[in-house]
């Protein structure tokens, strides 16, 4: 383009490199210098009305911008700003709308509950972390529990019944079940016999003969407690020893049948006490309630 | 340093644009008025909907949906929001690839904002001379009152833009009506204000600074540019000619006389630098200032018709153009970028229009991933969460594909039934027998059929059913 209009000559910060090479040194626009007032401004009035300056061991409080938050005991508690508080507010708030879900589930009945996609979807998650909180320490967090000490939940078989009472009434009052202990009754060989019994009615393949005579120790000794068709007896917690299930000795993951015998016998042998804690001081009988009916859904339920 | 006398800071040169009547101004008039009309009018605009809000156009944080005429946005479907935002990028480097600065000269709003605010001063204070003589003046009762009412017209400007724009957050005459009566959410308040401040400091009084100073895209226009870029531009062949532009001064009336003097078209008017908005001498070339607003044509060519010269002094052109150079406006890098726009629009568009009213969504429950039952079977267990987004309640049926000989438990539940715009989450359980796994992982479909009158399509889910069968047994 012709004619160039010749600018104000600019002034440059009077290093020079390469030759020709300068840098501007340009003012900058006034609006620029308004905006750092501007921020300037802002920070005086932060300090009115947020904690700023240290003063002695205290600091300035902030004005204007108290919190006022409900602690879990109901106390309401008013405090210069902080963002503990803020946290404890909203923690308080969240509590509240929870509190009316709660409600809706204290008031229905366990049908009530697993009949309605909502209520149900509801009681599922909450239940999740109190059982994260309370249970999974023993049944592990999924529920399915450690053969042994403490029983899967996820399976199908229920030791104390799978309805949603008897559900409700082992988490209230704790279970105390007990295996005892044969050594002082029953010579080895009778053991050794009964466990090869005890492995029949399961469907494993026995020596029958052996099991024969272990099905005349097993109504002698056993079938006070398991009945005699060995299918166990909810009001006392003995186990079913007819399906594939196995709480306390490990048979499944024993490879040989030698192996799946010497855990029964080691089991009658010396016997085997579990206790379930009684929580009905622990949890509201609305967390009790939420806790059966997710514990009845994990296993299918009775 | 001698420096010191020099201003750490440059204040603004006042800017006075004078007004201009022209097509481009006409244009420009048109597409502001349209603008306003969509923007202050879309939130009061009802929309019939069997659920949901009645509101046209409504984002809705809280519901997490935002209402777009007969489109339900859900807050899953959000990443359209990115195909969007890379189409208007990609539309802006098409456009300014090949037509310059449109968006800043027609639609921007500092652009239209802006004009409205002039032409308020222009109706209180007057045309160019009048406001320089106006804000030379001592603050006299004369100047208090003309600045006052000025002001007090752009507030209003500003507060109505503001208040409008969280109009779009709620439902805009309940909102409305809260705002009067002080009963609206304190956001509401704060976004309102806000948005006046801005408005009345940006369209007001910062003015062209905001696109020479803040403003981005104005730096990295040149980047877009290339010698085919339609740019508006002064011809200056035509305009200088061998001696230069000059007054019309006796003897160089007549085109004829000029040319035969080799004196330039350009009468050195001056009109085309008093209309720019941006305060530049567009004469002096392509500059970063220009917002190519094209008030310069319209100032032109109303001086080129009132001395009966061919109009197009100043006109839409381009450097090839200028230079007698072939100009090819259909080169790489536009086809380029016309092609990723199409691909772009199109990829969204399907997307849109192939989106399902029905979300299926199946999580394995891993802790465990099985678990034997008595009777021997091996039970998988899932989380299956259905998304309704149809207005109406809707009943499903769910089922499996591709397991064998498999039972799927739902519970208390034959089937799964959603309230409209809900979604649900049920926990479901698959059994199957180990006699009829075929391998540990086994690879099946969930899939969810609408049930009763509908139109929606069955959707399918793939999962994975864990049977450790050869391990246990």
């Amino acid at each position: 383009m012709s004619k160039e209009k010749t600018q104000q000559t600019v002034q440059t910060t009077g290093h020079a490199w390469d030759g020709d090479l300068q840098e501007f040194n340009n003012p900058l626009p006034s609006w620029w210098l308004w905006a750092f007032y501007a921020t300037v401004i802002f920070a005086v009035v932060y300090w009115v009305l947020y904690p700023t300056w240290p003063v002695g061991k205290s600091y300035t409080k902030g004005v204007g911008n108290d919190v006022t938050y409900t602690t879990t005991d109901g106390k309401e508690v008013t405090t210069h700003w902080n963002t503990r508080s803020l946290l404890l507010k909203d923690l308080a708030d969240a509590r509240a709308e929870q509190a009316k879900y709660i409600e809706q589930l204290k008031t229905s009945s366990y049908n009530e509950i697993a009949k309605d996609e909502e209520k149900s979807a509801f009681a599922y998650s909450m239940a999740k972390v109190l059982f994260a909180d309370n249970c999974a320490a023993c049944h592990q967090a999924g529920g399915n529990g450690v053969i042994g000490p403490y029983p899967n939940l996820l399976d199908d078989a229920w030791l104390w019944g799978g309805s949603y009472e008897q559900i409700e009434e082992t988490i209230k009052n704790g279970r105390g079940g007990n295996m005892p202990s044969f050594k002082a009754q029953l010579s080895a060989t009778q053991i050794d016999d009964v466990a090869e019994y005890v492995l029949s009615l399961s469907g494993h393949e026995v020596d029958t003969a052996k099991a024969a005579q272990g099905q005349t120790v097993f109504s002698a000794n056993c079938a006070v407690c398991h009945g005699q068709d060995a299918k166990g007896q909810v009001f006392m917690g003995s186990a079913n020893l007819t399906d594939s299930i196995w709480t306390i000795s490990n048979v499944p993951a024993a490879t040989t049948l030698e192996a799946k015998k010497a855990t029964i016998t080691s089991l009658i042998t010396n016997g085997k006490s579990r206790q379930m804690p009684a929580w009905k001081d622990r949890l509201s009988e609305t967390e009790i309630k939420i806790l059966t009916f997710y514990v009845h859904e994990l296993g299918g339920g009775q | 340093m001698n420096e010191m006398d020099q201003q750490a800071y440059q204040s603004r040169i006042p800017i006075f644009p004078r007004s201009v009547k022209g097509r481009f101004r006409n244009l420009k008039t048109a597409i502001l008025v349209l603008a306003y009309g969509v923007y202050f009018l879309l939130p009061w605009l009802r929309w019939e909907r069997a659920t949901g809000s009645d509101q046209a156009v409504l984002f809705d944080l809280v519901g997490r949906r935002f209402y777009l005429f007969d489109l339900v946005v859900y807050a899953q479907d959000i990443f359209w929001l990115a195909g969007l935002l890379v189409i208007f990028a990609l539309l802006l480097f098409f456009v300014t690839g090949l037509a310059g600065r449109v968006w800043c000269g027609y639609f921007c709003f500092q652009t239209l904002w802006t004009d409205v605010f002039m032409f308020i001063e222009r109706i209180v204070q007057g045309d160019r001379n009048a406001r320089m003589k106006l804000s030379k003046s001592p603050w006299n009762g004369n100047r208090v009152v003309r600045m006052g009412v000025t002001w007090m017209l752009w507030l209003l400007v500003a507060l109505f833009t503001g208040l409008s724009f969280t109009l779009y957050w709620g439902n805009a005459p309940d909102l409305f009506l809260q705002m009067l009566t002080a009963q609206a959410p304190f956001a509401a308040y704060a976004t309102t204000l806000f948005l006046t401040a801005t408005t009345f400091v940006m369209a007001g009084l910062a003015r062209e600074q905001v696109c020479t100073y803040m403003c981005p895209y104005a730096r990295f226009q040149g980047v877009m540019f290339d010698k085919d870029t339609l740019i508006i531009a002064y011809d200056d062949e035509r305009g200088e000619r061998q001696q230069g532009r000059h007054k019309p001064s006796k003897g160089l009336l007549e085109r004829e006389a000029r040319i035969q003097q080799e004196v330039g078209d350009c009468i050195d008017c001056g009109y085309c630098v008093q209309v720019c908005p941006v305060g530049i001498d567009i004469r002096n070339g392509l500059q970063y200032q220009c917002i190519s607003c094209a008030l310069c044509i319209d100032a032109c060519d109303t001086i080129m018709d009132s001395i009966d010269y061919p109009r197009g002094l100043i006109r839409y052109s381009s450097e090839h153009a200028l230079h007698h150079e072939k100009a090819s406006r259909l080169n790489l890098k536009n086809l380029g970028y016309a092609a990723a726009l199409l691909l772009t629009i199109a990829a969204l568009f399907w997307s849109v229009v192939t989106r399902s009213d029905v979300e299926l969504n199946v999580q394995q429950i891993r802790q465990p991933l099985s678990v034997q039952l008595s009777d021997g079977r091996i039970q998988n267990r899932y989380e299956i969460k259905v998304n309704n987004k149809t207005s109406s309640s809707m009943r499903y049926r769910l089922s499996m594909e591709g397991l064998n000989q498999a039972e799927l438990d739902m519970g208390h539940f034959a089937e799964i039934e959603v309230p409209p715009e809900r979604s649900i989450t049920i926990q479901v359980k698959v059994r199957q027998d180990p006699e009829y796994a075929s391998m540990t992982r086994q690879e099946f479909v969930f899939v969810l059929t609408p049930l009763g009158e509908t139109n929606l399509q069955s959707v399918k889910h793939p999962s994975m059913f864990f049977n450790p069968a050869k391990n246990l047994k």
